[in-house]
This record gives C-alpha cells, structure tokens and sequence, in this order.
C-alpha cells in the first residue's frame, strides 16, 4: 500500500506518532521499575534543558550524533545499511590522535583542519574495505560493517596498549594534546564575545558540525552526486539503466559516510578528552543508527533527533542521579523503542494512517 | 606441548564452542527460510539474564531454562511480527532487539538484585551440573584414552551435549523432511511455496520461532551452564556476531556450522590461554589478533576470495503474495 501521503503527514505526523509510542513504552518500563513516569521525564528536561550547564553537555551529546546519524543517512540514501559508524569512529581516533599529537606545538587554526582531514580520511579508510567488498564482491555490507566493528576495537586495544600509550603509565590512553591542539571551547568562545557561560565539553566542533548538514543537504539534493547515489538507493537497475556506474556511487557513498562518522573523534578526542582513550566513541555509532531513522535521513531531521537523543543522553544523567532506579541504561532502552517503531515497526503505524487519509480524501472530494 | 594441554584446550574450546553452535544452528534456521537475523546476540543476552534471575529465585535451573527460552521467544516474535506481518526492515529489527535486550537485562537486573546487573551466584540445582559418563573415573589413568574419555567426552553438563547433538538433529530436519524441504524453499523462492498452496507466513514463523528457542538455550547455557554461574552485565560480548560469523562462514550449512564454532571455539581457548603467543621467536601474535580472527576469517569468506559464501537467495525480502 504505497497512496501518496502529503508531506506534513509523511514527514511530521508519522515519525511523532513513532515516536511516541516508543515514549509510552519508554513510561510503561519506568512504571515497571515503579517510578512515576511524568516526574522522570521533568527531571530530565530540567536536567538537559534547565541551566545552561545541562544545554551545553546536551549539545556536546548531541554533536557526536549529527555527525553518525549524517552518516548513517547518507549511506541509507544509497540504500546502503552502514552499521560501522562506532568503528569507523573509532579508527578515525587514532587519525585525530595522530594529527594533534604531531602539530600540538602550533596552533589550533592548524591542528584543527589537520585533525578533520586525518579524521575523515582515516573513518573513510575503515568504511572502503566493507564498501568495496560490496561494490565489487557483494559481501553484505551490512555483516562486513558489524565485522570492522570488532576488529577495530581489536586494532585500537592493540595500538594503544602495544604503540601509543604513554611509557611506563598503567592508562590505556596516548599522553595530553599540549595547547596548540586544544580546541576552543563554546564557553571560551563566548568568553570572547564578553558572555559568560557554565564549563561543559561542547566545543567548536558542534559548527562543524552543522556545517555538515548543511554540505549534507547541498550534497544529496543540490548536486549531481547527490542526484546518483537517490537514484541509485531508489532503484539499482535503473540507475544502471541512466548510466550510473554502481561500483563508483557504493563507494563515494560509504566513504563519505565512514568520513561523516569520522569527524565525531575531532569532538570526543580533540575537543573533551584532549587525549586518545580505548572507548571515546561509547556507543554513539549506534545511536546514529536511531538517529538517521527518525530524521527520516534528512539533515534537518538529523539535527532535530541528534538534540533529542543529546537531551536523553544528558537528562538521563542528571535522572539516574535524582532517580536511582532509573540508571543510565535506560537510555539505551529508549534508542532501542525508537530505532523499532520508527524503523522495523515503522509499517504499524503508515498503513492505518494511510488508510485513515484515504477515506478522509474520498470524503472531501 | 604435551598431551593435557591439549585436552585441556580442546575441552575449553568443547564449552566455549557451544553457546556459539546453538546461536549459530537458530540463525541457520530462521536466515534458511529468508529472515535475516543480526539480533542473535540480544535474544542471547535475554535469555541468559532471565534464566539466570529466574533459576537464583526459584533454585532450580530447569524453570531458568524455560525462562530464558520465553524471553528469547517473545524477542523472536517481535522479529517475526516486524519483519513478517509488517514487512519492515530485518535488520533494522535485528539491531533494535540487540538495544532492548542490552538495555532492559542492565536497568531491570540492578532493579532486582543491586548488585550492579549481575544475578545472586548459582548454587547446586540452580545450576546445570556436569554429568559424568558411566566409567570416567575407571579410565582416567589410562593413558590417551583415558584423558580423552573422562575429560574430553565426559564431565561436560547437559547443555552441551544438547548444543552437539542439535546439528545431526538440524541437519535432519533441513534435509530429510517435508517442514525443512519446505523451510529451505522459502528462503530462495518464496512464491513458488506459495503457488504450491503452503503458507509462507507460516514457515517463517516457525523458522523464527525455532531461531527463538535455540538462541534461549544458547543463553541459558551462559548464565546456567558455566562458571559465571548467574548472569553478568553484557555477558554474551559478542558472542551473538560470532555465532552469526560462524553461520556465513559455515555457508548455512549444518554440519559446516559445527566446524566453524569448533574453529572459533578454539581460537577464543588459545586467546584465554595464553596472552602473546611466540611463534619459535620469529614473530608474536598478539592476543588481540586473535580475538579479532573471527571476524577477519568471516570477511575473507564473504569476499569470496576463498570459496563464496552465497546467502539464502529471498534473504532479508518481505513475502508480498501477488494481488
């Protein structure tokens, strides 16, 4: 049942709907465990929303997603499923890493577009394997992805046990990136503007990041490129047919998704830990998985659902310290509803919808 | 190295390999009959945490191992009802499962125990014990034989036996009856089961609801049938992708699904073991190679440049019957 559905009811109705349903699971579970639902959920919009303290980790949060739900939506656009994001990020680590441990002796305005390069080029190098398995060999990107997961954690344990961590010292991390490659914070930045600001962790590389969905956007509906890889997603044989080379877009595709994925290092290495540490990514990978399925895969629906998950993710801090039996993994519960009504379960509610609309056009006509 | 050593590996690799073989033989089932399955680990995960809280509280392991196997059950629905009733996207389901599975088992097991996530320890009949064949003790001096039989064959606990015995039975089902002819069908061609008057609705269901219950083991065997003795925070780690590993690279084969858990079995034994392993000085492997082995191994296969793994042909396709 495909009716065509006008665009508010495609792109705002259904995904709230999904959404919320994934939110009354969400308070069936915190009833479950016996808290009141509507008192978590206040604690947790004062939590991410009601200081500037909690706005600034909630967007620090929320950058990492931008960043792996960009990914995630511009490999779904070539109708490819990229569930290496955390892998590709982490590897992209050690790039950022490398970059700012080299030139953390100049200046950030020349160890930043070193460390975006490093890290894109290193996300990008992780992604090309997997991409061109399944360009050339059709190995299921979906199965190769997952195995790069594993093996780049394997690789970074290794690196940072045996290679990069400081001699003599217990910590799995490298040494401190010295002043030349610490990035500006936003509230240093808005130190320099004369306002003051609580220290949190975001930093410049939220920009950046909304710099990527605007290229984003640009990318896929304003370029040639762009018009390839929707063409090539909506119908491979027909992309064929018009002459698309189906080797060439897999691979831009997934390179510009394994270096979208990338540029999140620049905000967890560079930006917060200052150093190189074994699990910086924490599961944001994933979470652009949720991400890109509720922003339906468009940049201005990334950037909405990365702030909501930067909400769950800060306010559920701040829930798990007020409301003990409510610990953090609760989120990861939520990331779950969401990621299963708005995309497995995504047909429950378009087809009765759908329906509801068609009787209501018959009406009216 | 001498001969107990290498009973000793083996014997480990005989544990290590069988939750992998029972996750392996459920993914074979439900991607035979064309529904891809990547939330393996997370059916795991559930059914080892509720077979382990259940089993601490009642005492006895036999009401966990139902326990666990409804969990994973009613995580194999919600797979079926995504992906067969709704015609939703398998892997984005599998994925979702693996999420709810992790989070819930974390939130709910602190909320029960307080002992952060993990289940009270198993004692006794809470746990399955290890059974020993008729004559062990007898032979246990007898050299080879002896070690071999009391140590290899012998003194492992029911679920491994179970896990072993399920791919002659898997392998019997796919290919000496009328349900496996037809599960196997469904999974390449699922119109022409169709057209045949057979419910491919149906079969998949079944298929997933099998996958369902052998995972439910597979997890039970976890948190019951080793010695973590109860459940521990995210204690399956992996092991759900490594099964799901072992099943490409058993090419949806049964009996090459045993190889390759063996295979997998062994190299996690050989990392438990030994830490760098020195090769005659010339070189060291390090530890973290071979953890990573697996899944090197499986993206070799899948790229075909060593023998090609070919998947189920409807895999990951929704059924649409003609209208």
């Amino acid at each position: 049942m495909n009716t065509t559905l006008p665009r508010w009811v495609d792109i705002g109705l259904i995904p709230l709907i999904n959404l919320a349903l994934a939110l009354f699971v969400a308070g069936l579970v915190v009833i479950f465990i016996g808290e009141d639902p509507i008192r978590a959920v206040q604690i947790l919009i004062r939590g991410a929303l009601g200081s500037d303290y909690g706005i600034g980790f909630t967007l620090y949060y929320a950058t990492n997603f931008i960043f792996t739900g960009l990914a995630v939506a511009i490999a779904f656009h070539a109708s490819l499923f990229n569930i290496g994001g955390e892998g590709q990020a982490s590897i992209a680590g050690i790039g950022v890493a490398l970059a700012a441990l080299t030139l953390d002796q100049t200046h950030w305005l020349i160890s930043l577009p070193a460390a975006i390069v490093m890290g894109g080029l290193f996300g990008a190098a992780w992604a090309a394997i997997p991409a061109y398995l399944q360009a050339k060999r059709g190995s299921h990107i979906v199965i190769t992805t997952i195995m790069f997961n594993f093996i780049a954690s394997a690789l970074l344990v290794y690196l940072l046990v045996n290679v990069m961590k400081v001699e003599g010292s217990m910590a799995t991390e490298t040494r401190k990136f010295q002043e030349g490659a610490q990035i500006p914070f936003v509230h240093e930045m808005a130190g320099w503007f004369g306002l003051k600001m609580a220290r949190t962790p975001m930093n410049i590389s939220f920009f950046l990041a909304l710099i990527c969905c605007v290229f984003t956007y640009l990318l896929i509906w304003r370029s040639r490129l762009g018009y390839e890889i929707r063409a090539f997603g909506f119908s491979e044989p027909a992309a064929v047919y018009a002459g698309i080379n189906p080797v060439k877009i897999t691979m831009i595709a997934m390179l510009l998704s394994g270096a979208m994925a990338g540029l999140m290092a620049i905000n967890t290495v560079m930006g917060d830990q200052q150093r190189l540490v074994l699990d910086a990514v924490q599961g944001a990978g994933f979470v652009g998985i949720a991400v890109a399925l509720m922003g339906r895969s468009h940049p201005v629906g990334v950037l909405l659902a990365a702030i909501l998950f930067g909400i769950l993710y800060q306010g559920g801090a701040e829930l798990a310290f007020e409301m003990p039996k409510i610990s953090r993994d609760m989120i990861v519960v939520i990331q779950a509803l969401v990621i299963l009504f708005t995309g497995a379960l995504e047909n429950m509610v378009r087809i009765p919808v759908a329906r509801a609309w068609l009787k209501l056009d018959r009406r009216s006509a | 190295m001498d001969i107990d050593v290498i009973i000793q590996l083996l014997d480990s690799t005989m544990r290590l390999s069988t939750p992998l073989l029972l996750a392996c033989l459920a993914g074979l089932f439900s991607e035979r009959a064309g529904i891809f399955d990547i939330g393996l680990e997370g059916k795991m995960l559930g059914a080892a945490f509720m077979a382990g809280a259940v089993a601490a509280v009642t005492g006895s392991a036999w009401i966990g191992l139902l326990a666990g196997v409804g969990t994973s059950l009613f995580l194999a629905l919600i797979h079926g009802f995504a992906s067969i009733t709704l015609k939703g996207n398998q892997l984005i389901s599998g994925v979702a499962i693996n999420f709810f599975a992790s989070g819930m088992t974390a939130l709910i097991g602190q909320n029960w125990f307080r002992q952060g996530g993990q289940t009270p320890a198993l004692r006794g009949d809470a746990r399955f014990q290890s059974l020993d064949w008729p004559g062990a003790s007898a032979l246990a001096d007898v050299p080879l034989i002896g070690p071999i039989y009391s140590d290899l064959i012998s003194g492992h606990n029911l679920l491994v036996y179970v896990a072993f015995l399920a791919v002659p039975a898997t392998w019997w089902v796919l290919y000496r009856t009328r349900f496996g002819l037809r599960l196997r069908a469904v999974g390449e061609n699922p119109g022409a089961v169709d057209t045949a008057g057979v419910s491919v609705i149906r079969l998949r269901y079944s298929a997933v609801l099998i996958c369902g219950l052998l995972c439910g083991v597979a997890g039970a065997y976890l948190s019951l049938g080793t010695s973590a003795a109860g459940f521990v925070k995210d204690m399956t780690a992996g092991k759900g992708f490594i099964a799901l590993a072992a099943l490409i690279f058993a090419k949806w084969k049964p009996w090459n699904a045993l190889w390759a858990c063996l295979l997998f079995g062994l190299l996690e034994a050989i990392g438990n073991k030994y830490q760098n392993i020195d090769f005659f000085g010339l070189f060291i492997v390090p530890v973290q190679f071979m953890q990573a082995l697996p899944y090197i191994l499986t993206v070799v296969i899948l790229a075909g440049f060593v023998g090609k793994a070919i998947p189920p042909k409807a895999g990951g396709v929704p059924y649409t019957k003609e209208r």
